[in-house]
Parts: structure tokens; sequence; C-alpha cells
């Protein structure tokens, strides 16, 4: 057996332990929002309100799963699938602890990078299969608003590239040992934190499915256990997000002993969900071209002079 | 020489400073937002957790009608219907019947909240203080027949929100035991055929 790959254990790990924490983040995202709005949330099922989840499980198990009839049906099945499977297959390759991944890729960065590209073909196809103009209308922002913002989230993360020297994010993590990138590559960090909300269209990058404007967006005609998948798909690429600025910028599992690596991992991870809530909390949602040009005037000449000085100076100090 | 050249590379023009201003306003307001959203995670929340913990609801709140009694314990509606004439809804229904005294009372009246919409007409229009609103909303059914208050439901043994006014101690009807001229600051009434020359 490859010693690189993941024991039956891991992988399943991996599976449940994500898709669980993906749900629970519904809850969580709904205290907290709660607790900032001066509210106190969803608190009443089990303790802290934590059967909420279950219980939303169940309503969105019983409900109807309507295929209206004028809709492309095969790929009206299949846009749910894609975003969670696109999602999940990321996580393959996340370096959690010394001893826990699924697999240690010498590509892992580029693997993420082009799964979270894959993605957008979940918006695509459901708002194209939904025969539905606002589902397409969504789509349609949702593809633009991708392919933009992907440019500068990977010249983003050449920076790091460069000063591992690898694209293992497992190397990356080890590479952190002298100190975090998010000091040496705070122009890299901001960047890709930012493209990483466009990616998980959350608010205040949410137009794909901006609900004022467009009804639904590309999931205006999904209901039950399809329309539950884009929800835990976008709360699951929540986590990928902010696992992977912890994988790149703030050393992943590396900490003092104090504490085990994994927890080190988890705590991270933790900080930057609920700066992803707090983003959507604070901030309002801006007009399409206020969105465009910010991507291509601000944050892709950003991305490429921190691109150009990572080089350079890692030309000149650099082995 | 190369810092002169990189000081030229960096002069801004004044639309260019203008942009970066702009820039720096949204940043700075986009920033001082989150901010402020995120001190509230040590605000005390509004939510008053209801069933377990009560509502504070102020004496004017417009809840569950009642009929109150006068200081004496006598009813105050007078039946003059003018409750249900006030009433947008029709929900006010009642009867008006007479003692022996000559006193005016409802031979029924009754509510139907399921129609009220706790607007407090009848309350304004009542001359009697007799119809008061009360803090009290907490009447659900599962059967629409009873929310259907008769007279008896609805009558209550207090004043209500005036605990002094008795309507017939301050008209000038006459009825058992008092009669005309007999009411607070009422003048004696005036025989008029006395005045004749």
């Amino acid at each position: 057996m490859n010693e690189n790959i993941g024991t039956v254990f891991d992988v399943v790990g991996v599976l449940l332990g994500v898709i669980l924490v993906g749900a629970y983040l519904t809850w969580l995202e709904r205290r907290l929002i709660g607790i900032w709005q001066d509210r106190l949330g969803p608190n009443r099922v089990g303790p802290f309100g934590l059967g909420q989840v279950v219980a939303d499980m169940v309503k969105i198990f019983m409900k109807e799963d309507w295929i209206p009839p004028f809709v492309d049906k095969p790929v009206f099945i299949l846009a749910p699938a894609v975003i969670m499977v696109t999602v999940l297959m990321s996580f393959a390759v996340i370096p959690f602890a010394p001893d826990v991944g699924v697999i240690d890729l010498n590509i892992g960065l580029l693997f993420v990078l082009a799964f979270t590209s894959l993605s957008v073909y979940s918006a695509v196809l459901a708002g194209y299969a939904s025969n539905n103009k606002y589902a397409l209308m969504g789509s349609l922002r949702a593809a633009a608003q991708t392919v933009s913002y992907e440019v500068f989230m990977g010249i983003s993360l050449m920076g790091v590239v460069m000063l591992t020297g690898s694209f293992n994010l497992r190397e990356i993590v080890e590479a952190q040992e002298g100190g975090w990138f998010c000091f040496s590559q705070i122009f890299g960090l901001l960047v890709f934190m930012v493209a990483a909300v466009a990616e998980t269209h959350r608010t205040p990058f949410d137009l794909p499915e901006a609900e004022h404007e467009i009804v639904a967006g590309f999931h205006t005609e999904y209901s039950g256990m399809k329309f539950g998948m884009f929800f835990v798909g976008e709360y699951v690429s929540v986590l990928l997000s902010s696992a992977m600025v912890v994988v790149l910028f703030f050393g992943g599992w590396l900490g003092p002993d104090i504490l085990p690596p994994l927890a080190w991992f988890s705590l991270k991870t933790f900080v930057f969900i609920c700066l992803f809530i707090l983003l959507r909390a604070a901030l309002p949602r801006p007009r399409y071209d206020q969105l465009m040009a910010f991507g291509w005037k601000v944050m892709l000449p950003v991305a490429l002079i921190n691109l150009v000085i990572t080089g350079g100076l890692a030309l000149a100090f650099g082995g | 020489m190369l810092n002169d050249r990189l000081r030229g590379m960096l002069k801004l023009n004044d639309e260019q400073r203008a942009l970066l201003r702009r820039m720096q306003s949204i940043l700075t307001s986009q920033l001082t937002g989150m901010w402020l959203v995120l001190t509230h995670t040590f605000t005390k929340a509004d939510t008053i957790q209801y069933p377990e913990q009560q509502p504070v609801l102020s004496p004017r709140y417009r809840g569950r009608i009642v009929l109150t009694r006068d200081p004496d314990g006598m009813e105050r509606c007078v039946a003059c219907n003018l409750c249900a004439v006030a009433c947008p809804v029709d929900c006010i229904a009642l009867q008006k019947t007479e003692d022996e005294s000559g006193r005016w009372f409802p031979e029924f009246f009754r509510i139907n909240f399921s129609r009220c919409i706790m607007c407090g007409f009848c309350e304004e229009a009542c001359p009697t203080y007799s119809i008061q609103l009360t803090p009290d909303f907490e009447m659900c059914e599962h059967n629409r027949q009873n929310m259907v208050y008769e007279k008896e439901d609805l009558l209550i043994d207090g004043p209500g929100k005036y605990h002094e006014y008795n309507f017939y101690r301050v008209a000038g009807k006459s009825v058992g035991g008092k009669d005309k001229g007999q009411a607070e600051n009422e003048a004696e009434p005036i025989d008029v055929k006395s005045l004749l020359p």
C-alpha cells in the first residue's frame, strides 16, 4: 500500500467529519449572526440548539423533492451532486495534521484550485437546466464571477508556492515552521481571502443567488434535498476555504505543544469560519459591475505586484 | 538618479489621488462596519424567551377585552351599543335590558375574539369606562367557537383602569335610590312652571 495514501479510517473520518461540520456550520452561522444582531439564534432544540441541525435534516428529507416539468431533468439532478463532489474531493489533499489526511499529493494546491474551478459547473448547470430566466441570470453571474476571481486566486497563491518551492500542501505547512506566510505574504493572504469568499458565493459576493434581485439565483427551482445539497455544499466550501487559508498562510497544524496538531488546525479553521460569517453579518452586497471592476482593477494588480515582489525577493535572497 | 526616477513613478496626479482616497474611505467604512458588528458579541440580546420569560406589557396594552364594574360592584355597561357601532369588524353583539330600579344593563354581551382586531375603538367609544382592553394576549383556542366570549366570560370584579368612576353617580338619569338632581355636581331640577309671572 502506498504510504502517501491514508487508511480507510482516514478517508471515512474525513468524509464524515467534513459533512458533519458542514452541516453544523448552518447552526453556527445562525447562532453567530443572531448574537451579532442582538438576538439569540436557534437555541431551542437540544442543548444550545445543537439539535436544530437534526431537525432541519428531518424536515428537508420529508419535503417534496419537486422536479418541475419544464427542466432538463438529467442535468437538473446532476447539478447539486457536482458541488458536493467537487468540494469534498478537495478535502482529499488537505493536511489536517502530520498523520491525518487522505492523500499526500505533490500537486495538492493545483488539485484544490482545479476542483474549486469545477464547482462552478454546479451553479452553471443548475441555472441552465432550470429553464428559468432568474436561474439563468444567477448562473451567468456565477460563471463570470468565478472566472474573474479564479484568475487572481491562483496568482495570489503563487507567492506561497515560490517561498516553499512545492505544490504539496503538506510541504507548504512544513515550510512555515520558521514563520507563517501570513506575514511575508500579507497581500497574497488578503487577495486569497477575497477570492475565497467570492468562490464560495457568500455575502458580500453572493450575487449568483442574490435574493433581492434574482429570486434565489441558480437554485430558484430547487426544493427538498436537492436544495439542501446546494446549501450544504456552500457550507462545506466555506470550511474548505477556511482550511485552505489556514494551511497556506497560518501554518496549518503548527502551534505550541500545549495542544495536539489536529486541535490547532481545527481552532485556526474555526476562527476563519467565524470571520466568513462576520463578513456576511456586516457587509452589504456590491453592484454587479462594482464586483467585476473590483476583481479586475484592484485585486488582479495587487496579486500581480505581490507575485513580482515575492519573486524578486526570492531570487535575491533565496537559495 | 534612481531615487528621482522612482519618485517620478510614484508621483500621482489629482485623479489618481482622488481614486486612492475613495478606495481608502471604502475600505475604512467596511472595516468599521465589521468591527461594529463584532463588538455586538458582547452586548446583551434583546430577545425575551417568551413562554419562560414573560414580557413586560404596559397597562395600556391592547389585549383581551373585559367588562368592568363600578366601585359599588355594579355592572358599568349601560348597553348603549356605541362599542358595537364603533367596532370596525362588527365583533360585538349585545342586547339592552332594564332592572326594576331603572338601571340599564346588557341582557347579553358577546365578543367574537376570532374577529376582534384589538383596535381599542370600543374602549374609546364607551361613555361609562365599562369596556376596557387589558395587557393579556394569551387567548389561543383549538376550537374557534371557544373564541366567542359571553358576558360572564368578559365581566370582571374590579373597576379596571378607572377606580373611582361611577356613571350613575354623575349622570342625571334617575335610578332606584337616586332621583333627579341628586347626582354629583348636579343642580336641583328647576320647576319651569314656578317661574311664570
